[in-house]
């Protein structure tokens, strides 16, 4: 890979320059296998000089899959052209993009390659979201968790998050990514915007190379403080898109998680074109405030504040935290409130049951949904009079309020809360 | 004696024996086909000549009690499960034929549990050979492999009833643990230290095994009240310091699930049963002890509670979710089978609206009526379903015997039969070609809820029609098949030996299948 268009003083060269004194191991072991490894594997791979290939599978699915998993195991190791070694697939009932992760990380541990082992990528999964999406709910997966992952899209999440830095632990970082790289090939997402969080930066630029040649919709970046991180990751984004061709949008969403970071919220938040959201992370927000998280939120109402007010003067989505309690969904319900009354446009959820109660209490009511009716009513009047200025009564009505009221009704649709047709027999 | 013989193809197309353990057998012939003739079975007449005249029955301890009741080479032994994994008893009754060098006897538990993992080396010596029940756990593996040295048969709670009534098994010592009981054999499952709620499994057993032993931790002066078993089928009381570890009836399935994916399917179930007009005031159910079964009974309860309605009755087995719907006063009763925590049976103690029944009253075959057929709906869990609508629930899909039927079989007359269960399980697709085991005719089976859609059978022409333009996800089970696999991809047809290690019976009586033996 050419990188030399990156700006000097990039920290991504210095990550990489790091990365060539890592040293290579003699025997790869990548995956997780044992009594809570549901849907994974464990890996261990073992160069060898003679013998051929010994492959052993131990699976609980082997009188259903151990033929397959055989075949995708000798597919990965002549792929990479080992023609002697020791295989051991500890497995629990991975899937074939679980097992073909696990693989190539155990066997990267030990030989350097730029080769890719990739699956056909779902056609699905090369769809492309607006700038503007629904962004109501985006539901964290640790990324090297597979057994969350299958079944994450049928809770109908705005966003599915495969999540690269906090929900992994530093040990697993190398091998997350493979993961995360074949999900987005190969992980049903029913119709999620397709989002990564990386990690911090310059970690996360390495990220991306997992990342941006397989059709992610939005990347996150987590404890951005200020615009030159977007800088520098849409600088390595613009490589990895040149170098595969790629036109299809990236949009960028950075967590504003730090006293700097609120401060810089605007600056970050109109430094780029592809910032769709910006979004506040309070965990650690209010340690680095040198206090503590709490229900009333009253320690958070300054930095919400500033991230609703620096998306809206940017013309970005402003997005809200998690709700940590995922046993409280009352407690949520009045969070999701408080959220929607402070500016916020979703917020984050790491329980897939918290995400009705999000879209529930997002979702426009019936006193928006009026008044959005009423402007998107004038506005087709004013159309259909060739008038230039769109009037509700002795009020003007300016293009933001009309976007936004067409907004309303579209969101009221697609949720069930107004009919399709509601303009039929309507007089405009 | 061989383990079975003259294999034939019965009407569900499965290959079967027509000699079981040197018994004739009668191959499954269709649902409602095999209709018996003649008498129910006659136990032995007794004459209170043979017992003491103050009612005092007990024995010095069970060893003694088993001697008198004449214990001996090949015969039949039976227990009940309400103990469940806590059960004390049927492990000493072995522990004893073993000691005195008994052997061939035939075991006819209501189930087995993992906690009787213990009797394995009796199995082997020959002390056991086989056991005509449900197999759980250690003993369904070891069935599994071909290690029994009889052929196991596995029959629903209501056939296994019917097998005692109508004779095809003939217990000769019955081994009743009674959480409470006095000298003449009077027993309940409501009293004392270890109450288990019942004893209705045990019912059958007292009735027409030829010796019955009645053992307790907690023998009280007459009359033990209420007399769950009669003393007056009972030969010998022995008193023992524990009976049977109450706080093992509670077992992890039985409390809701915290599974969002579960939780989805319990909703997705709640919802399909609302939009077919299933549930209305006054409508019954049953519901398993399943963590999504449970869970679909709370939102039965949330849409009892929206529209005003109460439910007429719940079937159980009862634990605490089911009591907190009967005592706010959205069920009137609730008919148990088996209480499967200590508020099951807290309320069974002192509910008059909470009934202790059997598997004579709810759900034998050859009665004069059928409660199932008269339920609303039931929700039964599933190992395999395949794209008939056929079921497993005894078997895995790499062949293995790990789960008992229960009531599961007798359960599929009611009004709507659902199935909710996931698409697939630890890569292995629910939803298959063929069943592995055929436990449950397709015909019976009226609704497979997954958490990415719903299959109705096309039998069930009226409740496609209600619920046509509800909004559900309604597929058919073909296209849930094929988004199962496209997940997990498709799986091999499990290899399985020629050696037939169990059958199971079918509610009549009749063979509805084999258990083939796993090669390992």
């Amino acid at each position: 890979m050419n990188l030399c268009i990156i700006s000097e003083n990039s920290p991504y060269i210095c990550w990489q320059i790091l990365s060539q004194y890592l040293i290579m191991k003699t025997i790869g072991i990548a995956g997780n296998f044992g009594k809570n490894a549901k849907s994974d594997c464990r890996v261990t791979f073992e160069k060898k000089t003679e013998g051929g290939l010994q492959i052993e599978i131990r699976s609980k699915v082997n009188a259903l899959y151990g033929k397959s998993i055989r075949k995708l195991a000798e597919n990965v190791l002549h792929f990479f052209d080992i023609e002697n070694a020791g295989f051991l697939i500890e497995d629990s009932g991975a899937v074939d993009f679980v097992l073909a992760a696990r693989m190539e990380a155990a066997i990267k541990q030990v030989i350097e390659t730029e080769k890719e082992y990739l699956l056909p990528q779902l056609s699905e999964n090369t769809s492309s979201t607006e700038k503007d999406a629904n962004r109501f709910s985006r539901l964290y997966l640790p990324g090297n968790t597979p057994k969350l992952m299958l079944n994450a899209g049928i809770h109908k999440p705005n966003g599915l998050i495969l999540d690269l830095e906090d929900a992994v632990a530093p040990d697993k970082k190398f091998e997350a990514g493979f993961v995360v790289r074949n999900a987005l090939r190969s992980l049903h997402f029913y119709n999620a915007e397709r989002m990564v969080r990386i990690n911090q930066i310059p970690k996360g630029l390495d990220d991306l190379r997992f990342i941006i040649p397989h059709h992610a919709n939005l990347i996150i970046l987590p404890k951005c403080e200020s615009a030159a991180d977007i800088k520098w990751v849409n600088e390595v984004i613009d490589v990895h898109k040149k170098e595969h061709g790629i036109e299809h949008p990236v949009w960028l969403m950075p967590i504003i998680e730090s006293a700097k970071g609120v401060m810089n919220a605007y600056e970050i938040a109109k430094s780029a074109e592809n910032i769709a959201a910006i979004a506040i992370g309070l965990e650690d927000y209010t340690a680095d405030l040198g206090t503590r998280r709490t229900a009333a939120g009253t320690e958070s109402f300054f930095a919400r504040s500033m991230v609703v007010n620096a998306a809206r003067a940017a013309g970005v989505q402003p997005i809200d935290s998690v709700f940590s309690d995922v046993s409280d969904m009352e407690a949520l319900a009045e969070n999701v409130k408080v959220s929607k009354g402070l500016g916020f446009d979703g917020m984050g959820c790491i329980h897939p049951r918290q995400i009705e109660v999000i879209h529930e209490n997002f979702a426009p009511e019936e006193v928006e949904i009026e008044r959005a009716k009423k402007i998107v009513l004038a506005f087709k009047e004013a159309e259909k009079k060739g008038l230039g200025v769109v009037s509700l009564g002795s009020k003007m009505i300016d293009a933001p309020v009309v976007k936004r009221a067409q907004n309303t009704i579209h969101l009221a649709i697609n949720m069930g809360k107004l009919e399709d047709s509601w303009m039929d027999g309507l007089e405009t | 004696m061989k383990k079975y013989d003259k294999l034939t193809k019965n009407a569900a197309g499965r290959m079967v024996p027509k000699i079981v353990n040197g018994t004739e057998q009668i191959p499954f012939q269709g649902v409602g086909k095999y209709k018996p003739t003649g008498r129910k079975f006659g136990p032995r007449i007794s004459s209170c000549v043979d017992y003491p005249d103050d009612g005092n029955k007990t024995a010095k301890d069970l060893k003694e009690a088993l001697i008198k009741s004449g214990l001996k080479d090949g015969m039949t032994i039976s227990t009940h499960h309400h103990f469940r994994n806590g059960d004390l008893i049927a492990n000493q009754i072995f522990d004893i034929a073993h000691e005195l060098g008994v052997k061939n006897l035939r075991w006819y538990p209501s189930a087995s549990f993992p906690c009787q993992e213990h009797l394995i080396p009796y199995l082997e010596d020959g002390t056991i050979n086989r056991i005509e029940g449900s197999m759980n756990g250690p003993l369904g593996k070891f069935a599994s492999e071909g290690k029994m040295k009889g052929l196991g048969v596995l029959r629903s709670h209501g056939g296994r009833y019917q097998a005692i009534q109508d004779g095809e098994v003939q217990i000769d010592i019955s081994v009743i643990a009674a959480p409470t009981a006095d000298a003449f054999g009077n027993a309940n499952g409501v009293n004392g230290d270890a109450a288990c709620g019942l004893l209705g499994f045990a019912l059958g057993d007292s009735q027409y095994a030829d010796k019955v032993i009645v053992v307790t931790d907690n023998l009280v002066p007459f009359p033990a009240i209420p007399w769950q078993i009669h003393g007056n089928y009972v030969d010998y009381v022995v008193e023992v310091e524990k009976v049977g570890l109450a706080e093992r009836i509670i077992s992890g399935t039985t409390r809701i699930t915290k599974s969002p994916d579960r939780l989805l399917i319990a909703e997705i179930t709640a919802k399909f049963c609302e939009a077919a007009g299933l549930i209305y005031d006054g409508f019954s159910y049953q519901a398993g002890a399943g963590g999504t079964a449970l869970s679909i009974g709370n939102y039965f309860g949330d849409i009892l509670r929206k529209n005003n309605w109460k439910a007429r009755f719940i079937r159980a087995g009862s634990n605490q979710y089911p009591v907190a719907l009967l005592e706010e006063g959205l069920v009137e009763y609730i008919l148990d089978g088996q209480t499967f925590d200590l508020e099951g049976v807290r309320s069974m103690r002192e509910n008059p609206n909470h009934i202790n029944t059997s598997p004579f009253t709810s759900y034998n075959y050859h009665g004069k009526g059928n409660f199932a057929s008269m339920i609303d709906i039931v929700v039964l869990g599933a190992t395999e379903v395949d794209v008939n609508f056929n079921a497993n629930v005894v078997t895995h899909s790499d062949g293995y015997l790990l789960h008992g039927i229960g009531g599961w079989q007798n359960c599929l007359f009611s009004k709507c039969t659902i199935l909710p269960i996931p698409l697939f399980r630890d890569r292995i697709p629910v939803i298959r070609d063929e069943v592995t085991t055929l436990c449950g005719p397709g015909e019976l089976i009226d609704v497979i809820v997954t958490e990415r859609g719903i299959a109705i059978n096309p039998l069930r022409k009226d409740l496609i029609e209600k619920v046509k333009d509800s909004g559900l996800p309604i597929k058919t089970i073909e296209e849930l098949k094929a988004e199962g696999e496209a997940i997990c991809g498709v799986p091999e047809k499990p290899q399985l030996g020629d050696e037939i290690i169990a059958v199971i019976k079918w509610v009549d009586g009749t063979i509805i299948d084999s258990v083939r033996k796993v090669i390992t």
